[in-house]
């Protein structure tokens, strides 16, 4: 297949080969899981169950709310402790509404809603609303809600589905053991995907260091003459949506404009399999699979875990930590959040959780800049790195926004790169965050001006209506004969 | 185990620093460096000694003034780049406070008074070499013809010692002008390029080094060994010391075509003074050239326009130390005009139109 | 001698003409200051900065011998607005910023006297004679004003509590590490 270039990018230490080789283990199930009711973007969900329900695997805890929201699920039977705020698994450490069930250990299955017999038969609104119950968000860690994204048909053209299975990101092999082990259901979903967008291709796009994965999903995929097996070259960020697209398209998703609009949609592979599930069986999204890996892991594994399993209890379940584990990540080491605490559980979103070494952040004091432009010739986004970190040290967010770091995709190549260890990604995510914190702020402030004035403009108004009285009563009480006649 | 969540990601990094590279440029300028060193002697090795331990001697002040140890001063390596470059730029037998005088402006003025590393706006080795050239012009243009160490012409260690750290050496009998000074004083008696030119080594002697000049002017093929040493090893890209080099080719082909008794030829140019130094070491700072590719090709081709106005038309036979200071003042604009094409948006900064919307 | 002459008075005519023109075609009106220093004040006149209102503490500003941080309810982002408006550095580091608040009603204390409601700039409290009053938070901008007037001391200043979705990072160098 034709493959396009794509600008930048870095080819970091990949360290796969730690837990590419483990098969997906099932872990066994937790005495108590934690089930936060935000789990993806959007709104939360709304709690259906109250403390001391008994519930049954798969059962409904909490629904969507509005437009962009997914419900979550009983991922085993028990009976609910509790529902409280719990930190989340999140760098803030903030606490976040989370339903704590206590599990029963009989895995009992509740009701599901029947299979879909023929899903190409069925129509892509039905294939949709059974993938918003089922509570399936995109899987590859940015969490967005499926059933929206495959409602992408409605307003836009599609030609491709492209089925993300890149998986760039060092140490995670997640998604390579999903599409080895279960390449067919891998496929059965993009196939039905592809229905609900009206997505007439299927391209599963696959870097090149992944070949036992390529393999199985040709031989899956061999059946189906428009599907796809693509192999991409290892070029991180390949996985990034914007860039798959162009190095399989050629097309480049104008800024602010979704790949939709170049007619094309990207899911990740982990995602068509929970599709596939959800139509084929029913069955709701109720674990994943996750790469417990990194230099203090004493046994790296691939584990499918239930959600809500606490991340202390799905290390000790990889033998644990060593003493020199210096940061705990959730996802991979190039884009993956920094966890604040070992008691946090795994949710929709953790592709993986890392232990690593010193050794293996390779963290280093910062240094002078030396202008070596290397931030500048690896941004796969064609950013001044260097010259948007300056603006944003002297607090000049409006020029770097001028320059591009709300295009800035977080993608830390230019991090990695830089030889004087400057935390460039960190200083375009505290630009971002305080750019739309400022919006927000200016936003209520605007709110208030108004109300202020239209409360003032009534008080004006009371305010004359009584001058005007007052001076029809002074009229009236100086010539009382002329009120008379008139009347 | 205390969990630390003080910084975002990435939680990897690559080998590189600056120290490596620091290191990685010094190792690709050590070939040339020690040939010359050879060529040219022992007063040689004394001025090379000099202008290290004076640049180092500044550079430790400068830590010391701002409150960090003295120690530091070779931490990032840096200053060896400095001092190494400067050293290379000098008539290997001139005078050693000839050498510290450049060090003190290199190292004190053009890159601690702008806030140390990475602030400088020029190229402190090429502000040092400016600095003595402009002031002492004598010393700076005495070159002699090589007398490889160990030769029979070469000078003994005790009269070495006398040509670096004497007082008042004379080296009338012995010196000679550069290639570029030697044409451009004939061109002033009147005698045409293209004749005075055949007084000058060939070509081919130009290139191995065996000739009158500067220490690092003299090592063509050892100084372009260097270069590729760097880009292979990334540290350069080919866009800075082709743009350059292939301005001067260019327009000393064309001039000495159209006027060969006014104008040099393009290879003359390329293999004498200090092109092939200046286009794959001085011009290649990182501080002090822009960013972006795009920007590096038109600040190589500043230079090599600069250098070639400065050789053919300007009072001073070489230009390349001048035109990189100019062209250092513009970097910063270059910056601002050549920025790559940010993703999905037009060079403009809009994004870029969908196909539908025209 | 002539042609020098000539030419630099030419030179110098037509220059100046050019700057003329542009000085006029370009010229930027120069509004008063402290119409738009009071655009970027909340305009509730609550009086926390010391002043009588808004429009007073704009004009003090615009004569620039007051500091820049005294806008409770205006927050960081009033002060950088400001900062940037008048040319001084937004020096928000000396500025104790008490972070978000919203003023709430303790039931049991409020007796509904309207004194709130009455007092409130931005139509933030609802209620009725002799009915408990209510915030909406929404629409509060923590003057104060509420809490001060209020006879029973029914009326708190609670912070608003700080949210996932409107974390972001501190600034690489701004101590943030949380253990």
């Amino acid at each position: 297949m034709k493959l396009f270039p794509i600008m930048g990018g870095i080819h970091p230490d990949y360290r796969k080969e730690l837990a590419s080789e483990k098969a997906i283990v099932p872990m066994p199930i937790p005495a108590t899981l934690y089930l936060p009711l935000q789990q993806h973007m959007g709104a939360p969900g709304i709690t259906t169950v109250e403390p001391g329900t008994e519930v049954k695997k798969g059962q409904v805890l909490a629904r969507g709310q509005g437009l962009v929201s997914a419900p979550v699920h009983a991922p085993t039977s028990g009976r609910i402790a509790a529902i409280t705020e719990m930190m989340a698994p999140h760098p803030s450490g903030l606490p976040t509404m989370t339903i704590i069930l206590d599990s029963d250990g009989k895995d009992e299955w509740g009701d599901l809603p029947a299979a879909i017999a023929d899903p190409f038969a069925a129509s892509a609104q039905e294939i949709r609303d059974r993938v918003a119950v089922s509570g399936i968000v995109g899987l590859g860690g940015a969490t967005f809600p499926s059933a929206v994204k495959l409602g992408l048909g409605n307003q836009h053209k599609l030609e491709i589905l492209v089925l993300n299975g890149a998986e760039c990101e060092p140490y995670l092999c997640c998604d390579d053991r999903v599409m080895r082990e279960h390449a067919d259901e891998v496929v059965d979903g993009a196939r039905i995907m592809a229905h609900a967008l009206g997505a007439p291709q299927i391209i599963i796009a696959v870097e090149d260091n992944k070949p036992q994965a390529i393999t199985a999903l040709t031989q899956a995929a061999s059946a189906f003459t428009n599907v796809t097996v693509a192999s991409v070259p290892v070029q991180y960020p390949m996985g990034a949506e914007r860039h798959l697209t162009q190095a399989l398209t050629g097309r480049e998703t104008p800024a602010r404009k979704l790949t939709a609009d170049v007619g094309v949609v990207v899911h990740n592979v982990a995602t068509a399999r929970a599709v596939h599930q959800a139509v084929r069986f029913g069955r709701p999204l109720l674990s994943r699979v996750v790469t417990v890996s990194g230099g203090a892991v004493a046994e790296p594994k691939n584990v499918e875990v239930l959600l809500g399993t606490r991340v202390a209890e799905l290390l000790a379940f990889c033998g644990g930590l060593s003493k020199d584990s210096r940061r705990i990540i959730s996802g991979g080491p190039m884009m993956g959040q920094p966890l604040p605490s070992l008691d946090v559980p795994v949710v929709k979103g953790t592709s993986g959780i890392l232990a690593l070494t010193k050794a293996e952040t390779k963290e280093n004091a910062t240094q002078p800049c030396i202008r070596c432009g290397s931030c500048v010739s690896y941004c796969p986004c064609g950013l001044v790195p260097v010259e948007m970190a300056a603006f944003i040290r002297s607090e000049k967010l409006e020029e770097a926004a001028k320059i591009g770091v709300q295009d800035c995709v977080s993608c830390g190549s230019c991090s990695y790169i830089c030889p004087s260890h400057i935390p460039l990604v960190h200083y375009f995510n505290y630009a971002k965050g305080r750019i739309a914190a400022l919006d927000r702020e200016r936003r209520k402030a605007d709110q208030t001006k108004a109300l202020v004035s239209a409360h003032n403009a009534r008080l004006e108004r009371a305010a004359q209506a009584k001058r005007e009285a007052a001076a029809r009563a002074k009229a009236q009480s100086e010539n009382p004969d002329a009120g008379r006649v008139n009347a | 185990m205390s969990i630390v969540v003080d910084k975002s990601g990435p939680f990897t990094h690559g080998s590189n620093n600056v120290q490596k590279t620091m290191f990685t440029v010094l190792a690709a300028l050590t070939p040339a460096t020690l040939f010359n060193l050879w060529l040219f002697g022992w007063p040689a090795i004394f001025l090379f000694l000099v202008t290290m331990l004076s640049c180092v001697g500044c550079e430790a002040l400068c830590m010391r003034m701002r409150g960090d140890s003295p120690e530091r001063a070779l931490s990032d390596g840096s200053v060896l780049i400095t001092g190494w470059l400067l050293a290379l730029s000098l008539p290997p037998w001139a005078p050693w406070w000839v050498a510290a005088i450049a060090s003190i402006f290199a190292v004190l003025l053009a890159k601690h008074a702008f806030g140390g590393l990475g602030q400088n706006v020029f190229n402190p080795a090429m502000i040092g070499r400016v600095v003595v050239l402009v002031s002492f012009p004598v010393q700076m243009t005495a070159f002699v013809p090589s007398k490889p160490l160990f030769s029979a012409a070469a000078p003994s260690f005790a009269e070495s010692l006398h040509v670096t750290f004497g007082r008042g050496v004379s080296l009338d009998g012995i010196s000679a002008a550069s290639q570029l000074g030697f044409i451009k004083t004939e061109l002033a008696r009147g005698i045409p390029v293209n004749q005075s030119l055949a007084h000058l080594p060939s070509l081919s002697e130009l290139m191995l080094g065996f000739h009158p000049g500067s220490m690092g002017e003299t090592a063509v093929p050892l100084i372009l060994l260097g270069g590729l040493f760097l880009m292979w090893r990334k540290i350069i890209s080919w866009h800075i010391p082709v743009a350059m080099l292939g301005t001067l080719f260019v327009l000393g082909t064309i001039f000495s075509t159209m006027d060969p008794g006014r104008h040099a030829t393009g290879m003359f140019h390329l293999l004498s003074g200090a092109s092939f130094l200046g286009a794959f070491f001085i011009a290649t700072d990182y501080v002090t050239s822009p960013v972006s590719k795009s920007g590096q090709l038109a600040f190589g081709i500043g230079i090599g326009l600069l250098t070639w106005i400065i050789r053919t038309y300007a009072g001073y036979p070489e230009g390349v130390a001048f035109a990189v200071l100019l062209m250092n003042a513009l970097t910063p604009i270059l910056d601002q005009h050549f920025r790559p094409r940010v993703f999905g948006r037009t060079r403009q900064g809009a994004p870029l139109p969908l196909k539908g919307d025209k | 001698m002539l042609l020098d002459v000539g030419s630099l008075a030419v030179m110098g005519v037509t220059l100046g003409a050019v700057l003329g023109t542009a000085a006029k075609l370009l010229a930027v009106p120069t509004n008063p200051i402290e119409d738009e220093l009071v655009e970027l004040l909340p305009g509730s006149q609550c009086g926390q900065c010391g002043f009588v209102g808004c429009s007073q503490y704009a004009a003090a500003l615009a004569k620039g011998n007051t500091p820049i941080t005294l806008c409770a309810p205006g927050g960081k982002g009033t002060i950088e607005a400001l900062a940037k408006k008048l040319g001084v550095s937004a020096d928000t580091d000396g500025h104790e910023e008490k972070g978000p608040e919203v003023a709430f009603i303790i039931e049991d204390l409020c007796i509904g006297c309207l004194r709130c409601i009455g007092e409130c700039g931005s139509d933030a409290i609802v209620g009725a004679p002799k009915q408990l009053h209510t915030v909406i938070s929404d629409a509060c901008h923590a003057c104060g004003k509420c809490f001060k007037i209020c006879p029973t001391e029914a009326i708190e200043m609670r912070p608003i509590p700080p949210t996932i979705a409107g974390w972001h990072w501190t600034k690489p160098g701004d101590h943030s590490a949380h253990h």
